[in-house]
């Protein structure tokens, strides 16, 4: 492993400082940072270790309901929190399948956004459950949707400095329902040949008030399926209706061969995935 | 780079060690502590050889630095044991013959006591499902799965 430095902090100043550098490395879980950094994936002088900041290790609803996770919380404590469990079902299906219990004893939420892989599982759920990011940088701080978060394969919009602090999820509306699937050729312990999150809410009648559909590992970043909206909004929730969503998610996927499957294979999984995602949503409805 | 000293809370007993800043938790406890009952597989994440489990909850020590363990509570496979001989479940990994070569057993019993600690009556299914990041190139699994499940219904609680 190469060698470098490693500071604890306990505040986010302390971290922005010791960040300014730009061969710092923030540390979070570490379980995508440490192995990278030992095969020499990424470069690091100082690594800085954010799990000492309270603000990180926030997990907390407040009174509206709205859900704050802080960036180092690791996956065990979001799946195992009862009421995350009930209220962010799509969220709990993506931290409960990243790798396996000594994993998600540590991995984080902000790290599986940082880290920007395309089959990122957690970032396809937060986009439709509408997240938020809140980022600390040089300039003060700002927030940016989970969905314009990663620009490309381990690539996001976090300027050199910038440390992300917590995510924001937004407390679940009435009559709603959400699921993330994907597809891998194992059990467990796999990274995602496509996938595919849902959240919908009906509206009083039990037609569709809002939809959202999200897919992974079927480009260079997770891609939001735009045409959702005009195929189901106002419409009653049906198989067919499942059907369009599938297809306009093979549409919207822009997929490559590689190790873990082909193009064709993955824009055939996006539209299984989709339907199943979406009637899995809707039955979660209460 | 300067060498870092780290005070833990090893297997009950306050231990401080000195380490390298890059060094993992695995590297620490195999070749500075001598504890080289925490076996190294992958070195990645994916195969649970080198399992402890860190202020209660199980983790990979070769994604862990061992500077971050600092202030922390370990418990690796030397403390498994208790006072008056084996954990329940290390009898029953021998008497179910649940390992042949047995570099991954180690981490097999560290996950299976955290799993026990935390859901003392598991299914077949949570059992595989916890253990699905332990990997063993030997036994087929059936046989860890069942040592895990008799050691439940035997009792095998907290020490």
């Amino acid at each position: 492993m190469q060698t470098f430095s490693y500071r604890s902090v306990s505040t986010v100043e302390e971290a922005l400082a010791a960040l300014a550098s730009p061969t710092a490395r923030a540390l979070g879980g570490g379980t995508d940072l440490i192995p990278m950094v030992r095969e020499g994936r990424r470069q690091a002088d100082l690594v800085v270790d954010v799990k000492g900041i309270p603000e990180l290790g926030r997990l907390e609803i407040d009174a509206q309901g709205n859900l704050t996770i802080g960036a180092a919380v690791a996956l065990h404590r979001v799946y195992g929190h009862p009421e995350v469990a009930r209220r962010w079902p799509g969220l709990v299906d993506a931290a409960s399948l990243i790798g396996g219990t000594a994993v998600q004893g540590r991995a984080t939420l902000g790290g599986n956004l940082c880290t920007a892989s395309p089959a990122g599982d957690s970032i396809p759920a937060l986009i439709v459950h509408g997240a938020t990011l809140i980022v600390a940088g040089p300039a003060g701080r700002r927030s940016i949707p989970v969905a314009a978060f990663c620009i490309g394969p381990g690539r996001t919009v976090l300027g050199p400095g910038e440390l992300l602090i917590a995510i924001q999820v937004p407390a679940p509306r009435p009559r709603s329902g959400a699921a993330y699937l994907r597809f891998i050729p194992r059990n467990e312990m796999d990274i995602a040949v496509a996938s595919s999150g849902v959240a919908l809410q009906l509206d009083a009648e039990g037609h569709i008030a809002a939809i959202d559909v999200a897919l992974g590992a079927v480009g260079p970043t997770p891609i939001v399926v735009a045409d959702a909206a005009a195929l189901a909004l106002g419409q009653a929730p049906s198989a067919e209706m499942a059907a369009k969503l599938g297809a306009a998610a093979t549409a919207a996927a822009r997929p490559i061969d590689d190790v873990r499957g082909t193009a064709a294979h993955r824009k055939r999984l996006v539209d299984v995935l989709t339907r199943r995602a979406f009637m899995a949503a809707l039955h979660r409805i209460g | 780079m300067s060498t870092l000293a780290v005070t833990t809370t090893l297997n009950g007993e306050t231990v401080t060690f000195l380490c390298e800043p890059h060094e993992t938790l695995l590297t620490a406890l195999r070749d500075r502590l001598m504890l080289t009952g925490t076996k190294e597989g992958c070195s990645n994440g994916n195969c649970g050889a080198c399992n402890v489990i860190l202020d209660g909850t199980l983790v990979n020590s070769c994604l862990v630095l061992a500077a971050e363990v600092d202030g922390h509570q370990i418990t690796t496979i030397e403390g498994i044991a208790g006072p008056n001989g084996l954990h329940p479940l290390q009898t029953s990994f021998l008497e179910n013959a649940a390992l042949q070569c047995g570099i991954c057993t180690p981490g097999f019993i560290v996950a299976s006591k955290a799993l026990l600690d935390k859901n003392p009556q598991p299914t077949e299914r949570e059992v595989r499902h916890w253990l699905a990041g332990n990997l063993c190139r030997c036994t087929g699994y059936d046989k860890i799965v069942r040592a895990v499940l008799e050691a439940a219904s035997a009792g095998a609680t907290k020490e």
